[in-house]
């Protein structure tokens, strides 16, 4: 079920040979569509590093009421399927949207440019750093922390010098996880994003694209490329995990 | 403690209602604000309006097909998580550690790529796809590719929420059981489902939800032949690329009762996980 098609896919990758390989990657329509959807996800997956910690932080250290409810709209995005969010952030955004009017009156454009790209990426992404971060900072020995705070040191050193080390490879985590799950997204991008070659066109619609085209080589080969980095991402995630559990269980 | 000197990093109540305020506020506008947007559209003809757009028939086949494909998913990879989950939390074996490591790998595959990964393999053109093309039987374009690329997508779902409460609870119990002459089957029943019950179906509301919302991995395999292989999702693509929005959001809106549903789920299991 799993390792069965990824091979498969690996061995029709590999029977075309290096020169038409390299030939359908360094087609500057799909090299285009590489760096669209690697800087929007970057983009996406800092915006949700510092939205993440900011959630984290206000769920996990303050009572107030509505807490509960703010908790569980953090999952909404997981749950929302992408293409009914992909179609209400293009409606939400569009230059008659409730947002594109007022954004329209300062001169944004975010629908059908890639702005919108890393909307898309950055709602369907939101719950992967403040789900990591949540649980860390739950379990924070506070010693340091009052300790630093009693000796007259200001909020914002504390986080920074205290805090932020703690929750550091958590955020990474999170990050990281946000960030692969940008770089495939389909279903939210693609209606947003406009979809013009050379600009606003992700890898995942490349691929579709390809195959529309009935051009399966190319379809496998710049899958057989998301795929190894999406592998390779994974694999750096769980090593990461393992030696910060070890870190924190002093082995 | 001195009164009005924080004890803790942002103690202090104008940083506290700062970042409270913010954290509302961009949640609000980001997270909330689209659920307004569906239900405004959906109902931008009234409610006569919207039940028209529910009741279209296309749109009734794709409810049915959806259904249909969680029907079969669900169970299956219910069974499938808790096997795999007992079998990597139980057994000592080579290649338990790369098993576990597996499971994940549905989660960071693009959903294009996933269903990509099947047409190559079971489209007319694969390997196994060519064979049974010559036995006249056809996956891909057809509601089994659905169930398939479905099962791939949702298989991590039970077995990742199971794994970690499986650890925890450990084999002394089961052992136990064992010891006064439990067979499988009453062992699983009487000793293990008590203890996961609240995972399990934690684990089965994520995978209900991915598998009635999956649209990339779908959108791949399945043909979208309107009143046939056109699931729920595929079908709000189809009425809003067809230029009807509000039968679009219409779709949409079920969908997105389905998410709602599953949160209040997700919220009610987590409660109950907390005060066995």
């Amino acid at each position: 079920m799993v390792l069965l098609p990824i091979t498969g896919l690996f061995i029709r990758a590999a029977g075309m040979g290096w020169e038409s390989f390299w030939l359908v990657i360094s087609d500057p329509r799909v090299v285009a569509a590489f760096r669209v959807t690697v800087l929007t996800a970057l983009a996406a997956s800092l915006f949700n590093c510092v939205f993440g910690v900011l959630m984290a932080w206000v769920l996990v250290r303050y009572a107030f009421p509505g807490r509960r409810l703010l908790d569980a709209l953090m999952d909404l995005p997981f749950a929302l399927p992408t293409a009914v969010a992909g179609i209400t952030l293009a409606a939400l955004f569009a230059e008659n949207g409730w947002y594109g009017q007022a954004l329209a009156r300062v001169g944004i454009e975010v629908a059908y440019t890639p702005l919108g790209i890393i909307v898309a990426m950055a709602f369907t992404s939101v719950p992967f750093v403040v789900r990591t971060v949540q649980p860390v900072l739950e379990d924070l020995p506070g010693e340091d922390e009052e300790a630093a705070m009693s000796l007259g040191a200001s909020d914002l050193t504390v986080f920074r010098r205290i805090l932020l080390p703690s929750l550091w490879p958590a955020i990474v985590t999170g990050g990281g996880l946000s960030f692969a799950r940008s770089l495939g997204e389909y279903g939210a991008v693609i209606f947003i994003a406009g979809n013009s070659p050379y600009i606003s066109e992700v890898i995942s619609l490349m691929i579709l694209v390809r195959l529309e085209e009935y051009d399966f080589p190319a379809a496998s080969a710049i899958a057989a490329v998301v795929l190894t980095a999406s592998l390779l991402l994974l694999l750096a995630i769980n090593i990461g995990q393992e030696r910060s559990v070890k870190r924190l269980h002093g082995g | 403690m001195a009164a009005g000197i924080p004890r803790r990093v942002g103690d202090g109540a104008a940083v506290r209602r700062t970042l409270i305020a913010l954290a509302t506020l961009i949640s609000g506008l980001f997270l909330l604000m689209p659920l307004g947007v569906i239900v405004a559209e959906a109902f931008a003809n009234g409610w006569s309006g919207y039940i028209g757009n529910i009741l279209d028939a296309y749109t009734l086949d794709a409810i049915g097909l959806t259904l249909f494909v969680a029907l079969l998913t669900v169970p299956l990879n219910m069974v499938f998580g808790v096997f795999l989950a007992w079998l990597v939390t139980r057994f000592q074996f080579p290649g338990r550690k790369l098993l576990t490591a597996l499971i994940d790998i549905p989660f960071a595959v693009s959903p294009i790529v996933a269903g990509l990964l099947y047409l190559l393999l079971y489209g007319r053109n694969g390997w196994i796809g060519g064979w049974l093309g010559s036995h006249d039987i056809q996956l891909m374009f057809a509601w089994p590719g659905i169930v398939m690329v479905t099962i791939f997508v949702t298989c991590p779902f039970v077995a990742r929420e199971l794994i970690p409460v499986m650890q925890q609870q450990g084999r002394e119990e089961e052992e136990a059981g064992v010891v006064l002459g439990a067979s499988g089957w009453q062992l699983f029943r009487r000793v293990t489902f008590p203890n996961i019950r609240w995972a399990l179906l934690y684990g089965v509301i994520l995978t209900n939800a991915r598998a009635v919302g999956e649209f990339g991995a779908v959108s791949v395999v399945s043909g979208s032949i309107r009143g046939q292989t056109n699931t729920l999702p595929l079908q709000v693509e189809l009425l809003y690329q067809d230029a009807n929005v509000v039968g679009a959001f219409a779709a949409a809106s079920l969908l997105a009762g389905i998410a709602l549903v599953t949160l209040v789920a997700k919220s009610i299991v987590e409660w109950r996980q907390d005060r066995p």
